[in-house]
């Protein structure tokens, strides 16, 4: 066998990481800029299939995506624990979750069933505009499920407690069980029940089994079966986000302003 | 094409299927079938970065030193990876999502590493793909057979279309949900080779 | 504070074992576990491994590779964001740990060296341990956590490895089909083994 000297060992196992690294570097330089609009573009379908512009599932050209959301959807920043508009921050380049992990820019979160950790200072709303009027809020949401934490929006009415839709664009639950909590047809069951009971405590609630129709039983959802755990966690979370340490002083803000106008 | 280069490309499909007979590649394999469209995705990166290794490594093979081959083997398998990752994230964001952790352990998939060491190394540059390709082959398919199956009876879907109307919908079929969980590869796998074995009975260990 | 990370040992352990949960691992699952013997001396092999490379990428990984990263070395770098390399970076530290494993078993233990023979150098492409690193990413762990979580998935293969090797010992008196043998019928058993974890679900500390 031939002998390898030292030398040719190193020099071989430079210039095959020399090769690699060039071949890597440039791909991952050459891609950055369309993965990140990937991202954007995905952020921003979301939002738009929650506020009912776009069907879930629907093939949208990019553009079109990016001229419907620059059309209608309006992103502001607001201060979470006084419920403010916080116009300081660019609410386009504002990453909500790297947020959260900073300790510069977020808190530890009170004790909550939601098994959040951190709250960020501040939050992310969408809100969709049509006629210069805000025609819906979308809320950031997240929170535990049963294997992962889930990230989605809630859509409220202008009444802030008249639910227009939910949906849950990451997750790592069980397919064909907990993940079911993004099938289109659980999450329409969301659509028309109510947020906030007569008091504006937190009411809305996932139970085990099926609830009524809407106009009946406003604050209930129907289950899901084999996926208690999963449907438990959408339960806290959307109530933990719908209340004092969520949305809740931003959302009696927006009532207050809206009556006075 | 010659005896040698058929076998290469053709003997991985079932002979010596790379999961079946060689016990190669299982994690992927039990991990990403729960859908055919993901499954479908992770066979084409497997493919690809399987027969470019093999490629790669074969045309190095005379230059690379003993002492570290493992390491170049495996620095170049995961550069493929990387750059396959990079384009998936590019191209088809949907999809690299649910791959995730996944795609990033093709490098540590055993057929990739099994292959470079046990044929690209010994073997000159086009009979090694063809045996990437091969090997790939042979993955893809049990790949393809558990993520059709796992779909179809765990949620009455084909490619994520309805196919078979649920219960749920008003319709007749209630998913199995056991198929969508990780038991029900397992049990897939295990039937697989079970039916194969008895159609190969030379496979069969004692 | 100590629940917390009894909680995270319990979830890598049972909840989400790395072998029958998450399905890493596999090959020298399925390939060791003939021998109740061969097959805790994997486990605990792979229990070191996680419960060393783990921590030890969660470093790599806050101080070289993510975004901002590099800041301690230059603060004009804060832009500099090199977390596509991960995959060889964990890849290379975990190579480089297990070869100096096995140095120390061939200078420390050398019988257990012996015993464990293929199987050491192997341990570097197992993807249970690049998963834990991977896994460790994706969940923002610290050092502490990046350690337990290790030495907790660890621990779970090294159960869920043991379990199955003791299974196929006691099978070799079974009626097994010809075309079911080893393999086969390996894969069923693993299937009801996954099944029964799944009844760790859900535990919360």
């Amino acid at each position: 066998m031939r002998q390898y000297s030292n030398a040719y060992v190193i020099g071989f196992a430079t210039a095959v990481c020399l090769v690699c690294s060039i071949v890597v570097s440039t791909s991952a330089v050459v891609l950055r800029d369309r993965q990140d609009r990937n991202k954007v573009l995905d952020r921003q379908t979301q939002v738009l299939v929650v506020a009912g512009l776009l069907e879930e599932g629907q093939k949208t050209g990019a553009d079109e995506v990016e001229r419907l959301f620059e059309d209608n959807i309006q992103m502001r920043v607001v201060d979470l624990e006084t419920g403010e508009y916080d116009d300081s921050v660019d609410a386009a380049a504002y990453d909500q979750r790297k947020a959260s992990k900073d300790p510069a820019t977020s808190r530890a979160a009170p004790a909550n069933n939601a098994g959040i950790t951190r709250l960020p200072s501040r939050a992310l709303v969408y809100q969709r505009v049509a006629d210069d009027q805000v025609q819906s809020l979308i809320l950031p949401v997240e929170g535990k499920g049963l294997w992962s934490t889930l990230y989605g929006y809630i859509a409220l009415a202008p009444d802030t407690t008249t639910i227009e839709g939910i949906t849950f664009y990451e997750h790592g639950e069980t397919p064909g069980l907990g993940g079911e909590v993004d099938n289109p047809s659980w999450k329409s069951l969301w659509v028309g029940r109510q947020a906030y009971d007569e008091n504006w405590q937190p009411a809305v609630e996932v139970i085990k089994g099926l609830a009524g129709p809407v106009a009946e039983d406003p604050y209930r959802v129907d289950g899901i079966s084999g996926a208690t755990l999963t449907a438990r966690g959408v339960s806290d979370l959307v109530r933990f986000w719908l209340g004092e340490n969520g949305f809740q002083p931003y959302l009696s803000g927006f009532r207050a302003e809206r009556s006075a106008s | 094409m010659n005896a040698k280069r058929k076998g290469a490309l053709l003997d991985p499909l079932f002979n010596d299927n790379p999961i079946a007979a060689q016990v190669l590649g299982i994690c992927s394999a039990l991990a990403v079938t729960t859908k055919l469209e993901t499954s479908v995705v992770m066979s084409l990166a497997v493919i690809a970065v399987l027969s470019l290794s093999n490629l790669t490594v074969s045309l190095i093979r005379n230059l690379i030193p003993p002492s570290i081959r493992i390491i170049v083997q495996l620095t170049i398998i995961a550069s493929l990876v990387i750059v396959t990752d990079q384009i998936l994230q590019a191209f088809v964001y949907d999809i690299s999502k649910q791959l995730s952790v996944f795609v990033g352990l093709i490098i540590t998939n055993c057929i990739v590493m099994g292959r470079a060491e046990a044929y690209a190394m010994q073997n000159p540059p086009f009979e090694s793909l063809l045996d990437g390709l091969g090997n790939g082959f042979g993955y893809s398919l049990i790949l393809i057979v558990v993520g059709f199956l796992r779909e179809l009876i765990g949620a009455g879907k084909f490619f994520g279309y309805q196919v078979l109307p649920l219960v749920s919908d008003g319709g007749w079929y209630q998913p199995n949900g056991l198929m969508v969980l990780a038991p029900g590869a397992f049990f897939l796998i295990g039937i697989f080779i079970w039916a194969l074995r008895t159609w190969k009975p030379e496979l069969q260990e004692d | 504070m100590l629940e917390h990370y009894l909680s995270l040992a319990v979830k890598a352990i049972f909840v989400e074992n790395m072998a029958l949960a998450f399905f890493l691992g596999m090959c020298s699952f399925l390939a060791v576990s003939k021998k109740v013997d061969t097959a805790l001396g994997l486990g605990a092999a792979v229990t070191f491994v996680l419960t060393v490379t783990t921590p030890l990428n969660t470093l790599v990984y806050n101080y070289l590779l993510k975004e901002g990263a590099l800041v301690w070395l230059n603060p004009e770098w804060a832009a500099i964001d090199l977390s596509f390399v991960r995959f060889l970076a964990f890849i290379g530290s975990i190579a480089a740990s297990v070869q100096v494993v096995e140095m120390a078993l061939d200078r420390y233990a050398p019988k257990l060296y012996a015993a464990l023979g293929v199987f050491l150098p192997l341990i570097a492409v197992n993807c249970a341990i690049l998963g834990a690193s991977l896994f460790m990413v994706e969940r923002d762990y610290t050092l502490p956590e990046s350690a337990v979580f290790g030495f907790g998935s660890g621990v779970g293969f090294l159960l869920a490895i043991v379990a199955l090797a003791a299974v196929r010992e006691k099978m070799i008196y079974s009626n097994v089909p010809p075309a079911l043998r080893g393999l086969g019928i390996t894969f069923l058993v693993t299937g009801l083994m996954a099944i029964a974890f799944m009844a760790f679900a859900g535990i919360q500390l």
